[in-house]
């Protein structure tokens, strides 16, 4: 039986209950619905907010962190006036002043192998709004091991893609990417940003496949994706197939249960610390502020060039990452030297790889340009 | 000559280039062409053994070269051909 719309729901869903494709069962139908929609950020912001106004009955929010300032070019769920909260309940009061009459539970936790299945098992349908590939190959599992529609989405500065993943009706995201690209290969970690407006774009798609699925209308882009690019403002469409092999919808599917994601891919799925290379590399701000007072060190600035525009200590060497293996000739070995990014991650990597090519005497910057902006220089932003 | 389409996260490798002329009368001769013409591509689709990324999805029109002959498949001189990377945009670089 499905729920009744009071009056006021009338009055509220009106311009839906004139489509004869939603009418009023259609929207009693989005009332029984549940969704829950992983990550608050980008994606999930205009997901959860056309979804909560569409009345969706029932909307769940995961998301573990809490607003920065930097958020808020794109998430635009939340506000400054909630810069510092938790991102679920930034998120939850937003749609409850939007639709009073809907449910929202969060879950202010990082989805892991841990929760997920016990969490997703209370949806209907799974939105996939992540940012990292650990959480995005457990969206995908959990979807199929629950038989459910995983809406996926993912962008990257001004592409988009959006597919429904559905194993019992068509491929999952791992027969199209049975494996996910080893850490600072594809993309290239020092590549990131995002066109503020493009989560927008594909975020309401994401939010239409999942209102088309839930009243049973149209055709879901289930063995489809849409790729888009905002540059050319272009919408391609390309035909993905079941993969014979796939390891977790396929009919010799060896991976029956959750795996060790984090693992799988390489890379962690929760960025909370600050980049670090271990406490035997690194050096912080505050230390590299004294050493550089009374010592000649080689300063070398890994980031690119767009970034120097940003902030920059002006004595140091520049080198983007992807960069550093061919030029390593430019370096002296025998010579002390710090490595610094923004944040301290791709430093750290650099830091690797000149370990590994002979170099002993360097350090990471902990923290980056960053820890340097906020320890030792006040007058550099943080970016 | 087919053109080969190159996604954002590649375009550090072809120059800015979005889209590449490429020769060849099927996949593996037009990756062939493609990595002479932008070297600094090549680890990004082939594994040491020179096999394709698992991660690297070539289309030939709608189609998925793994639903064809793979880097066999053959394509045609006004054939549009599309690299998509897995991504997994806006979390926060360090």
């Amino acid at each position: 039986m499905l729920p009744e719309l009071s009056r006021d729901e009338i009055l509220r869903y009106s311009r839906h209950l004139l489509i004869p494709e939603v009418g009023l069962e259609g929207q009693r139908k989005l009332k029984n619905s549940s969704v829950l929609i992983i990550g608050t950020g980008g994606l999930g912001s205009p997901v959860a907010l056309y979804l909560a106004a569409a009345g969706i009955g029932r909307i769940g929010l995961v998301d573990y962190d809490t607003v920065d300032s930097s958020n808020l070019q794109r998430q635009v769920i939340h506000g400054t006036s909630t810069v510092g909260k938790l991102k679920v309940e930034s998120a939850r009061d937003k749609l409850l002043d939007l639709n009073p009459g809907i449910q929202v539970d969060v879950y202010n936790e990082p989805y892991t192998s841990e929760n997920a299945l016990r969490i997703a098992k209370e949806y209907d349908i799974i939105l996939d709004g992540t940012d990292n590939f650990p959480t995005r190959y457990l969206t995908n599992d959990v979807a199929v091991f629950l038989g459910k529609p995983n809406v996926y989405a993912s962008i990257y500065r001004f592409d988009g893609q959006v597919s429904v993943f559905y194993a019992k009706e068509g491929p999952c995201y791992r027969c199209l990417f049975p494996e996910p690209p080893p850490p600072g290969l594809v993309p290239s970690c020092a590549e990131g940003g995002v066109l503020g407006v493009l989560p927008g774009t594909i975020g309401t798609l994401q939010a239409t496949e999942a209102l088309k699925i839930l009243l049973g209308i149209g055709e879901p882009l289930i063995g489809k994706l849409l790729l888009y690019n905002a540059l050319d403002m272009s919408f391609d469409f390309v035909k993905l197939k079941k993969h014979p092999n796939c390891r977790v919808c396929g009919p010799n599917a060896d991976i029956k249960e959750l795996i060790d994601y984090e693992a799988f891919c390489g890379v962690p799925s929760h960025d909370h610390e600050e980049g670090s290379a271990g406490a035997t590399w690194d050096i912080t701000a505050t230390e590299l502020a004294e050493r550089v007072m009374t010592n000649h060190l080689k300063l070398l600035d890994v980031r690119e060039p767009h970034e120097l525009e940003i902030s920059r200590l002006p004595e140091a060497a520049n080198i983007p990452l992807g960069q550093l293996a061919g030029r390593l000739s430019e370096l002296d070995s025998a010579e002390e030297m710090v490595v610094f990014c923004k944040g301290g991650t791709r430093s750290a990597r650099a830091l690797e790889l000149l370990v590994s090519a002979g170099f002993k005497k360097v350090k990471n910057l902990k923290g980056g340009i960053n820890a340097w902006a906020k320890e030792v220089d006040n007058n550099l932003p943080v970016y | 000559m087919p053109v080969l389409r190159i996604p954002t996260p590649l375009r550090a490798y072809t120059n800015g280039q979005s889209e590449v002329n490429v020769t060849g009368s099927n996949i593996s001769d037009a990756l062939a062409d493609l990595t002479t013409q932008y070297p600094a591509l090549k680890p990004h689709l082939f594994n040491e053994g020179d096999e394709l990324r698992p991660f690297v999805n070539l289309f030939v029109g709608e189609n998925n070269i793994k639903d064809l002959q793979g880097v066999n498949t053959p394509i045609r001189d006004s054939e549009k051909i599309m690299l998509i990377p897995s991504i997994a945009g806006g979390a926060n670089v360090t």
